[in-house]
């Protein structure tokens, strides 16, 4: 049984089987059809809706998710505003009579996901007004298409939503939501950590130790964070997914731990949490971030999700080569820890053993002459899969390249550093024919797949490329090398 | 006093000047009145129901309990034969209640909408990877799709046809090559001073409707069926429902309420699914349920016609043209469905806004094993321009003049005003007249001069700057389409109701239908209501296509309402003993007269008068384009009743190291003639311009070497996001211009023509590449113009410069 709250009122829900989406859950037995499937993979935000969870003081901080790849489990005290609860009888919600007035809707498939998507901004807004930037416009609404509009009318609703009424849902006037939702959240006595199995094994362990014994027990069982990814398997394979345990519960997953060394993330901390962190001491990370999915996604999605996917096109695990990250790996056997170099063994190999999971990764501090460039190249500039990612981390010392980190991903089978072009600059000055001796080692280093994303020799000549835009960049701090909204 | 018969004959006069209006043929006046109903930018007609969840799609309409849920078995190879299809396992899997093949249809087999070749069912060859094969009918949508995983599929596979090029070289075509030709070409081109030729691919576009394809078919307590489908030509829907199950038309009505986005994508291609969930609701009794889930969707409909184009064209010192040819090949996929349309289209747009001089333009219609390829917003059109736009760049390069000075000196103009098809282009001044406009407004040359001077400087972030034009022809070019009715009651309360033909997809024609009921009967929005477009409310109809919903359909309910107000006249001037000529409808009143003598009834009170007095409330209305013919034999006619003009200016930034780009400005000016709605017509313009964009851009369908479409789903597949819209974007109508024609209130049709005013962003590419030559050289860029393809042209530039300078 799960128990949550929709649009301010309590709802217990039995029999919800481990790998039903919130989607299915609010189309089907809750009746709900004004949210909409538009691709049931997190691609176009038809489904957004607003999640509510108590923030530390105590009120509900509301982000946005696409609905069909979040587990119905994971709604298990939290608060669920969907596009039904926002008006007040025939009274808009500020969104709402903007995007009518602003003539926002075309054939208004996409439209209850969009009004959420600015409902969870509008949200952001009360609690701490800021300038509506386009880059947080951009943030905000990237995770919707729409194929009518062309966006513009969106954008000027986004702008005009503060002219309107501060109308409220009429559960906002409730004072004791947010109470009920913490106290519904704390209340671990409706939740045993290892279900009764009527419903599929859907378990959300509280602590490290539960975790650990629950993957000795069901070492096939599948762990779930963001399920970003993994729900794709239910929605575009039809695989059951019967055996599942939660992390997200887990208090040691869920630290950012800073220590004089660097960071040590929990492998269950969401993207959006990191950021932040990443704007203040890796700024080329963060600035990645907003290319590498949506708002919607990196509200759920994990760090230690990206990692342990092990996909030769994850955005992430190039920079943690880069920056020369360890993993905490944890389980039956104990703790142990390893360089994020050697998690990747093989295509979707990792060097987890039977029962192990990912516990945390280590970021180590950059020194103040460590430089990292983090470059995507993909055919959209938002939420798209790269075609290649490249990730440099180097020291200029007297004139000469040291320490100098060349990782890729989507030139191989997994995500790897080109040593041969690294060793061409290790040492040497930024000149045309260092450059040109790093280009021609990853030309024969790297023999990339060609698939729907590039062929082999884009994918080849761009990553080459990359370095030539390094060396220009290093050549003059002035000249434009490429275009500010893709890269810095 | 007025005695009966002068009543009658006045009304009778009132009628045959309706009537010779909508023959186009009689004056026309435009709307006296701006920012009245009919000129007023008025919000959708659902935009409250959109923002609040409560405008109901297909798959949110409630069903039965007991309603069955469809999935579809499809083929995985794109060509071969069927040999074994076992689904012993699928009837037996958990929840299914039905499962249907090729021998189960009781009527037509073939579903092709207008030439045969659509089976409902593959039942021996397969001709592209994810044709429909069967059906499973369960109690739940992932029990039925469960269930066609059980299938044992035995298929002999050959090799498959994927090349289009190569099909057109050896006639394997769905339709035979159609050919326009005007004056002598071969002299034009021996005579010419200068002749160039060019090739180019343009590739195809997937519709990416958010809704995907759905239906409900409910049994009737007759043979027939209801069928709830999001589509847009019910009446077709409702012609190959009938047949499939074999059941007189009667037995068949179809509705449509609003449609998740269509953009011809459920032209032809929303009937499969209904008649399969027909034929399984007719079998069991019950309501059945069909959505294509997104990946299916794309794989089993067809998409925008990839085009292969060439062009050789003859033009003096100055650029002019004088004459040549020009070839297109559309890849139809597997079928004809509209391609012989289609095609006809892409060579009627071959000339875009510029008089080719004496020309041959050849059509092939190629044939390949993937989905039948459809209709897309344009309907050929785009793909049509895109070769002589390329031409335009290329010539420009060649004689070393801006690309927008060679557009301009070959728009038509006096003595070159007759296309390649032999219809003159009326109204051909405003072309010259947008892009004058457009030249001040966006600062063209200024822009010009700064962006040739930020190149010379700057080795890897090059600009581009084009200013492209369109002229589209408007018109269905299969006559007999270019039709429409209407359905219109006044209730005794003085509420309205239309009903027509057309169907709503987000292009806001109900809310113009309602501003047309509106303005005729002089009543307040609130007084019209529209209600879903039904088969037994207005019968025989188009499809909503061809940018002819508000043209057409307009037309109708204006027929509709008049004819119910002129009734109303006839009976207030005898009722009221008014005179019957000065009587008019304004303000939700009756009005009579002038000054003293005026009189004022309320429309509630009228209404009830004359219903008391059984006076008929009730009227339909009709329309039937006027003018139009085309020759197929001859290749030439007057295909389109009129020309919708427009240009944009594109400017664009390519990091030529890595091939990713951004479109920084965009400026548009597009004719609409007088707008029926001039908010939803930017909405068209803006909406259509970055689909455009999108097609041309990051829109790239990839298919495997044995026919398999890989980007068949959002993750793969990239329509334009939020961030895609230009910082810049300045949008506007051009006013004062009002139709030519006797269009609805001497507007224009709206949802195609601004499609292809995205050519200009491929156009500033091309001229950020060319750049990397020192604009001597125009490069080939095929679409959609990828990072990689915009990095590959670059490349090549650079190699190319570098060679012969070395």
């Amino acid at each position: 049984m799960i128990e949550f709250y929709l649009n301010g009122r309590r709802r217990q829900c039995v029999d919800i089987g481990a790998d039903t989406s919130v989607l299915e859950l609010l189309r089907g037995p809750l009746g709900q059809t004004g949210i909409k499937e538009g691709c049931a993979s997190g691609d176009c935000g038809a489904c957004t809706v607003a999640i509510g969870e108590p923030d530390a003081d105590g009120e509900l901080a509301y982000h946005s998710a696409n609905a069909c790849i979040v587990p119905a489990h994971q709604l298990d005290g939290s608060h669920l505003a969907t596009v039904e609860g926002l008006a007040r009888g025939d009274a808009l919600h500020p969104v709402q009579a903007a995007m009518v007035d602003c003539h926002a809707s075309q054939c208004g498939f996409c439209t209850p996901g969009i009004v959420m998507s600015l409902f969870t901004l509008h949200e952001a807004q009360r609690r701490t007004p800021a300038p509506l930037t386009p880059e947080r416009l951009e943030a905000a609404l990237g995770g919707n298409l729409c194929r009518c509009t062309g966006y513009r009318p969106i954008r000027d609703a986004a702008l005009r939503m503060h002219d309107y009424p501060d109308t409220q849902p009429s559960w906002a006037d409730d004072p004791t939501l947010a109470g009920d939702v913490a106290a519904l959240a704390r209340d671990a006595t409706r939740r045993p950590p290892v279900p009764d199995g009527r419903e599929g094994h859907y378990a959300t362990p509280d602590d490290l130790d539960t975790l650990r014994e629950l993957r000795r027990q069901r070492p096939q069982s599948r762990l779930v964070a963001g399920a970003t990814d993994l729900w794709l398997e239910v929605t575009q394979q039809l695989k059951p997914l019967t055996d599942l345990i939660d992390v997200r519960r887990v208090a040691e997953l869920q630290r950012i731990e800073e220590t004089t060394e660097g960071w040590w993330i929990g492998a269950a901390v969401t993207y959006s949490r990191l950021e932040p962190l990443f704007a203040e001491h890796f700024p080329a990370f963060a600035h990645l971030m907003q290319r590498f999915a949506s708002m919607q996604i990196r509200n759920r999605a994990t760090l230690g999700g990206n990692v342990a996917n092990a996909s030769p096109i994850g955005d992430t695990p190039p920079v943690l080569l880069a920056l020369d990250a360890r993993l905490a790996i944890d389980g039956p056997a104990g703790p142990r820890e390893l360089p994020v170099g050697d998690f990747f063994l093989d295509y979707k190999q990792i060097a987890l053993d039977d029962g192990e999971f990912l516990r945390a990764i280590f970021l180590p501090r950059r020194s103040e002459l460590q430089h990292l460039k983090v470059w995507k190249i993909a055919k959209r500039r938002e939420d798209d899969i790269s075609a290649v990612l490249a990730a440099f981390a180097w020291r200029l010392e007297k004139g000469v390249l040291r320490d100098v980190h060349l990782a890729f991903g989507g030139m191989a089978a997994i995500p790897r550093r080109c040593e041969p072009a690294e060793a061409a600059l290790e040492g040497q000055a930024p000149t045309v024919a260092a450059f040109g001796a790093a280009k021609a080692a990853l030309r024969d280093d790297f023999q990339p797949l060609s698939d729907v994303r590039g062929s082999s020799e884009y994918r080849l000549t761009v990553a080459a490329n990359l370095l030539e835009r390094l060396r220009l960049g290093l050549e003059s701090t002035t000249a434009e090398v490429s275009i500010d909204a893709y890269a810095h | 006093m007025r005695t009966l018969t002068d009543v009658s004959r006045s009304s009778q006069r009132a009628r045959e000047t309706q009537r010779s209006r909508n023959k186009g043929d009689g004056p026309l006046a435009r709307d006296p009145r701006p920012g009245t109903s009919a000129a007023a930018s008025h919000r959708h007609e659902s935009a409250i129901k959109h923002v609040t969840g409560r405008a109901a799609y297909i798959d949110d309409l409630p069903a039965p309990a007991d309603a069955l849920h469809i999935a579809l078995g499809f083929s995985p190879v794109a060509h071969g034969r069927l040999t074994r299809l076992d689904l012993e396992a699928v009837k037996r899997a958990p929840g299914v209640v039905d499962v249907i093949t090729a021998v189960d249809i009781p009527g037509h087999t073939d579903i092709g909408p207008v030439f045969p070749g659509d089976p409902l069912f593959a039942d021996d060859e397969i001709s592209y990877a994810g044709q429909t094969l069967f059906a499973v009918a369960a109690i739940s949508h992932k029990a039925a799709r469960l269930a066609v995983k059980a299938a044992v599929v035995e298929i002999d596979e050959q090799p498959a046809s994927l090349d289009p090029l190569k099909a057109a070289e050896r006639g394997d075509v769905v339709r035979p090559t159609h050919v326009q030709q005007s004056g002598d070409w071969q002299r034009a081109l021996s005579e010419a001073e200068h002749v160039l030729e060019g090739e180019q691919f343009v590739g195809g576009q997937e519709h990416f409707y958010l809704e995907g394809q759905a239906c409900l078919v409910t049994p009737s307590e007759d043979e027939g069926v209801v069928v709830y489908t999001s589509n847009q030509h019910p009446s077709e829907t409702q012609k190959l429902v009938a047949e499939v199950l074999d059941v007189p038309f009667h037995a068949v009505t179809v509705e449509t309420r609003r449609m998740g986005g269509g953009f011809g994508g459920k032209e032809t291609q929303a009937s499969p699914w209904a008649c399969i969930a027909a034929l399984i609701a007719r079998r069991t009794g019950r309501a059945a349920r069909l959505r294509l889930p997104r990946a299916e969707d794309t794989r089993t409909t067809g998409k925008r016609h990839p085009f292969h184009n060439r062009y050789r064209l003859g033009f003096d010192a100055a650029g002019v043209l004088s004459g040549g040819e020009i070839t297109v090949i559309g890849d139809c996929g597997y079928s004809p469905d509209l391609s012989e349309a289609i095609v006809d289209r892409a060579m009627f747009h071959a000339d875009n806004a510029y008089s080719l001089g004496a020309a041959r333009v050849t059509g092939h219609r190629a044939r390949t094993h993937t989905a039948s390829n459809t209709a897309f917003r344009g309907f050929g059109g785009p793909q049509g321009m895109m070769i002589v736009e390329a031409a335009m760049d290329d010539i420009a390069r060649h004689l070393g003049e801006d690309p927008l000075t060679i557009r301009k000196r070959n728009f038509y103009r006096a003595g070159r005003d007759v296309t390649h098809y032999g219809q003159r282009v009326d109204q051909y001044p405003l072309l010259s007249e947008i892009v004058e406009r457009l030249e001040v407004s966006s600062d063209y040359w200024a822009r010009r001069q700064a962006i040739r001077t930020h190149n010379a400087a700057s080795p890897v972030v090059r600009k581009g700057l084009a200013l492209t034009p369109v002229k589209f022809g408007i018109s269905f070019t299969a006559k007999h389409l270019n039709q429409a009715g209407a359905l219109l009651h006044v209730y005794t309360d003085g509420s309205v109701m239309i009903n027509h033909g057309g169907t709503e997809m987000g292009q806001g024609l109900h809310t113009k239908i309602c501003q047309v009921v509106a303005r005729e009967l002089g009543l307040d929005m609130t007084r019209v209501r529209i209600t879903a477009t039904r088969t037994d409310k207005v019968p025989n109809t188009s499809p909503t296509a061809a940018s002819s919903g508000a043209d057409l359909n307009g037309m109708a309910a204006r027929d509709a309402a008049s004819r119910v107000r002129e009734r109303l006249f006839d009976f207030a001037a005898e009722h009221y003993q008014l005179d019957r000529e000065g009587l008019r409808l304004e303000g939700g009143e009756l009005l009579a007269g002038h000054g003293e003598s005026s009189r004022r009834i309320a429309w509630g009170e009228l209404v009830q008068a004359a219903y008391l007095a059984r006076i008929s409330l009730s009227a339909n209305g009709f329309y039937a384009t006027p003018l139009i013919h085309y020759d197929r034999d001859s290749g030439s006619g007057r295909p389109f009743y009129y020309f919708a003009y427009g240009a944009a200016v594109a400017e664009v930034a390519v990091d030529t190291l890595s091939g990713e780009y951004r479109v920084e400005r965009v400026d548009i000016l597009h004719d609409v003639g007088d707008s029926l709605n001039p908010a939803i017509d930017i909405g068209q313009v803006e909406g259509g311009f970055i689909q455009a964009m999108g097609w041309l851009t990051s829109e790239e369908l990839k298919w495997d070497d044995r026919g398999r479409l890989l980007s068949d789903g959002p993750a793969t597949y990239k329509i334009p996001t939020y961030g895609d819209l230009p910082p810049v974007f300045n949008v506007e109508l051009l006013e004062g211009h009002p139709n030519s024609q006797a269009s609805i209130y001497r507007s224009k049709a709206v949802g195609e023509p601004p499609f292809m005013l995205g050519i200009s962003v491929w156009s500033a590419l091309r001229d950020a590449l060319s750049s990397l030559s020192d604009y001597h050289q125009s490069p080939r860029l095929d679409t959609p113009a990828t990072p990689e393809r915009v990095l590959m042209a670059a490349e090549t530039l650079r190699r190319s410069v570098n060679g012969s300078t070395a």
